[in-house]
C-alpha cells in the first residue's frame, strides 16, 4: 500500500513529459487516476476475504456470530487453541502433511532431473514420441486412472497410508520433467561438451556443470511440487484415513467436527495458509519465474 | 593405420550401445512410472468398464455399465454443471486475468505490490480458499455480505441457493486469478515496445493498438490459458466438494455428502460423480465407465494443446 501513496504523490512531476497541449495532459492524468483507482478497488477487493478470515480468527465464538467487523477483545489463543483442540489432531495433520510434500518432493527430484536431462539433452529415437507422452500425462485429470491405481494400491495393502502418494514421486513427475526440459534447452550445449572434453562423464555433467546452471528452475518445481502436496486435496482424500489425514483433508472437516466454531476454522485456516505464504514471500521470484516458464515457453 | 580400419564399425557400435545404456538409465525412472502408474492403470480402467466391481467381487456384465450412464441423472446433472464451469469460468477468467495483466502493465510505481496481492490468493491452498471463501459470503455472519447488506446492495445465499452456487464458485475462481494472470502479464510486456511507438505515430488510439497489436501478439499465450483452464475445470473437485461440505456443515467425515452436490445438486461436477461412485459406493467398474469419459473429452482438448506446442515451433 505504502507504495502506491508514493506513486500518488510523486508522479505528477513525472508524467507530462512531452509538452502536447493541456487538454492532452488533463486527459492523460484523468486516465493516470482512472487505471490508479481501479488497480487500488481491485486490491482491496482481493484482500478483504484474507483480512475478514484473520479478524473472525481473533474473535470470541459469540461475537463470530454477530457478523461483527471489528473484535471487540482480541483472543490470539484461538490459534493454540486450533492447534491443540482433540488432542493436537492439527499438529498430527501438519506432521502428516509435512511427511508427504518433503518425501515427494526429494523423490521427485532425484527421478525428474534426469529424465528432463535426457529429453533435453541425448538424441535418441522416441525421444519425441516419449516427450508428448509427458505432456499428455502432465495435462490428463488425475481421476482418468484413479479406480485401477487405488485397487493397485489396496493390493499393496497401503491405502490407509501416505505412500500411494509419495512412492510415484520416485518415478518421475511430468510436470516437474516438463518445466525442467523447458529450462534444460534453453543452456547452450556448448557447456555441456567443454565438461566432456575435460573428461568428465554423463553423470559429472549433468550434476556438476549443468545442474547448477538449471538452481532457479529446479527452485522452481522442487516448490510447486511442495506446494501441491501441500494443497493436495483429492490424493489424501482417496488414501488416507483418519490417522493420516493431511491438513487440507482435516481442515475440510473442521468445521463440522466445531460446528459454528468459525474462529477456530478461521485460525486453523490461517494456520493452514501461512506456511505457503511465508515461502512464497521469501521465494516470489523463483516462483513467478517458474510459473512463466510453463506458460510462455509453451 | 591398417590395425585401425577394422577396430573402427567395433568401437562405433561399443559407442552406440553405450550411448543406448545411457539413456535407458537416464528415462528409466520415467519409463518404469508411465508403464505402472499411467499406462497400466489407463488399461486397467477400460477393462474394468466392462465389469461389476466393488473391490471383492468381478462380475463381467458388457455393456450394463455404459448403458446405465445414459439413465444415470447423476451423471448428466454433472455434465451439465462441468459444462456451465467451462462455458462461463473459464473464458471470465481468461478476460479478468488479462485486464488485470494490462492494468498492471500501466502501473509504474507500487506494480510490484500490487502484482503480489493480485497473485496472493492463488497460493492460498484450495480448502483454505473456499472455507474462507464461504464464510465471508454467507449471508449470516459473513463480514462481506454483511457490508454490502449495510450499503443497501443485497447479495444471495451464494452456497445454500442452487441457482448462486456455480456463480459462487465462479467468483472464488476470479479470487485466485493469479496464475492466468502472471502468464498473460508476462506474454504483455514481451510485446515489442517498438510496434506501440509506431502505431502512436500512425496516430492509433489505445483500443486500436490493443486490437491490432497486443491481441495478435498474444494470441498463442491466450489460447494456452484457454485450453489448460478447460482441462483445469474438467477435473475441477476440491473447492466444489469443500464448498458443499463447508456450507452444508452436517458432513461428519472427510468427502462425504449426505445429497451428492449440496445444495440440489447445483455443485456436484464430472469428477465428483466418478468420486462417489467409486470411492462412496463402491460402483467401481461404473466409475471407470465415467473415467473413460473424461478421459476422451480431456484428451480432445490435450491435442488441441498439442498442435499448438507444434506452432511454438518447440519440437526442435
Amino acid at each position: 500500500m505504502t507504495g502506491t501513496t508514493v506513486a500518488v504523490r510523486r508522479s505528477p512531476v513525472l508524467s507530462p513529459r512531452r509538452a502536447g497541449g493541456r487538454r492532452q495532459r488533463r486527459r492523460r492524468r484523468l486516465y493516470w487516476i482512472a487505471t490508479h483507482a481501479i488497480a487500488i478497488a481491485l486490491a482491496i477487493m482481493f484482500l478483504a476475504p484474507l483480512i475478514f478470515m484473520f479478524i473472525t480468527a481473533v474473535m470470541s465464538s459469540n461475537e463470530t456470530l454477530t457478523g461483527g467487523l471489528w473484535p471487540r477483545s482480541w483472543h490470539w489463543e484461538n490459534f493454540g487453541q486450533a492447534l491443540t483442540t482433540d488432542n493436537g489432531v492439527m499438529v498430527r495433520w501438519l506432521v502428516n502433511t509435512l511427511i508427504y510434500a518433503v518425501l515427494a518432493t526429494v523423490f521427485m527430484l532425484v527421478s525428474s532431473v534426469p529424465v528432463a536431462y535426457a529429453l533435453a539433452r541425448f538424441r535418441f529415437r522416441g525421444r519425441k514420441p516419449a516427450f508428448v507422452l509427458v505432456i499428455t500425462t502432465m495435462m490428463l485429470p488425475p481421476q482418468v486412472t484413479i479406480v485401477p491405481l487405488y485397487i493397485m494400491w489396496a493390493r499393496f495393502q497401503l491405502t490407509g497410508t501416505l505412500w500411494p502418494l509419495i512412492i510415484p514421486m520416485l518415478f518421475g513427475d511430468a510436470f516437474s520433467i516438463f518445466l525442467l526440459r523447458q529450462f534444460l534447452v534453453t543452456i547452450p550445449k556448448e557447456y555441456a561438451d567443454a565438461a566432456r572434453v575435460d573428461g568428465c562423464g554423463e553423470v559429472g555433467t549433468m550434476l556438476r556443470v549443468i545442474l547448477p546452471m538449471a538452481r532457479p528452475a529446479i527452485a522452481a518445481v522442487a516448490l510447486f511440487q511442495f506446494f501441491y502436496a501441500w494443497n493436495d486435496y483429492f490424493g489424501p482424500l482417496i488414501y488416507t484415513k483418519p490417522e493420516s489425514w493431511t491438513l487440507a483433508v482435516g481442515l475440510s472437516t473442521f468445521r463440522a467436527a466445531h460446528h459454528v466454531e468459525w474462529n477456530l476454522t478461521m485460525a486453523a485456516t490461517l494456520l493452514t495458509v501461512l506456511p505457503v505464504m511465508i515461502v512464497f514471500f521469501l521465494a516470489q521470484r523463483v516462483f513467478i519465474q517458474g510459473v512463466t516458464l510453463t506458460g510462455v515457453k509453451g | 593405420m591398417a590395425a585401425a580400419l577394422p577396430l573402427g564399425p567395433v568401437t562405433a557400435s561399443r559407442a552406440r550401445r553405450r550411448h543406448r545404456l545411457r539413456v535407458l538409465a537416464f528415462m528409466s525412472p520415467w519409463l518404469v512410472g508411465f508403464s505402472l502408474f499411467f499406462a497400466y492403470p489407463l488399461a486397467a480402467t477400460v477393462y474394468f468398464s466392462f465389469f461389476r466391481y466393488n473391490l471383492f467381487q468381478l462380475q463381467p456384465i458388457g455393456l450394463t455399465n455404459y448403458r446405465f450412464l445414459f439413465k444415470d441423472p447423476y451423471a448428466w446433472t454433472a455434465i451439465k454443471n462441468t459444462l456451465w464451469l467451462v462455458v462461463v469460468m473459464v473464458p471470465l477468467r481468461v478476460l479478468f486475468g488479462l485486464g488485470l495483466a494490462q492494468l498492471l502493465t500501466k502501473i509504474k510505481r507500487g506494480g510490484t505490490i500490487l502484482r503480489s496481492v493480485f497473485y496472493l490468493p492463488f497460493l492460498i491452498p484450495p480448502v483454505a480458499a473456499t472455507v474462507a471463501f464461504v464464510f465471508v459470503v454467507n449471508p449470516g455472519t459473513g463480514p462481506i455480505n454483511g457490508i454490502a447488506g449495510k450499503i443497501g446492495i443485497h447479495l444471495p445465499d451464494w452456497f445454500n441457493d442452487p441457482t448462486w452456487t456455480k456463480p459462487g464458485l465462479t467468483l472464488l475462481a476470479l479470487w485466485g486469478i493469479g496464475d492466468v494472470m502472471i502468464i498473460l502479464l508476462a506474454s504483455l510486456l514481451d510485446v515489442p515496445k517498438s510496434l506501440y511507438e509506431a502505431a502512436a505515430i500512425d496516430g492509433a488510439n489505445a483500443w486500436q493498438q490493443f486490437r491490432r497489436i497486443t491481441l495478435p501478439t498474444i494470441s498463442p499465450v491466450l489460447m494456452f490459458s484457454a485450453v489448460t483452464g478447460v482441462i483445469q475445470t474438467l477435473q475441477y473437485f476440491t473447492q466444489a466438494m469443500v464448498a458443499a461440505n463447508a456450507s452444508q456443515g452436517n458432513a461428519d467425515q472427510a468427502g462425504t455428502t449426505t445429497a451428492p452436490g449440496y445444495p440440489d445438486g447445483a455443485s456436484l461436477t464430472f469428477p465428483q460423480t466418478l468420486y462417489n461412485e467409486g470411492f462412496q459406493q463402491f460402483n467401481m467398474g461404473y466409475a471407470c465407465v465415467l473415467a473413460l469419459v473424461l478421459f476422451a473429452v480431456a484428451m480432445f482438448f490435450t491435442l488441441i494443446l498439442l498442435r499448438q506446442f507444434h506452432a511454438f515451433g518447440d519440437d526442435d
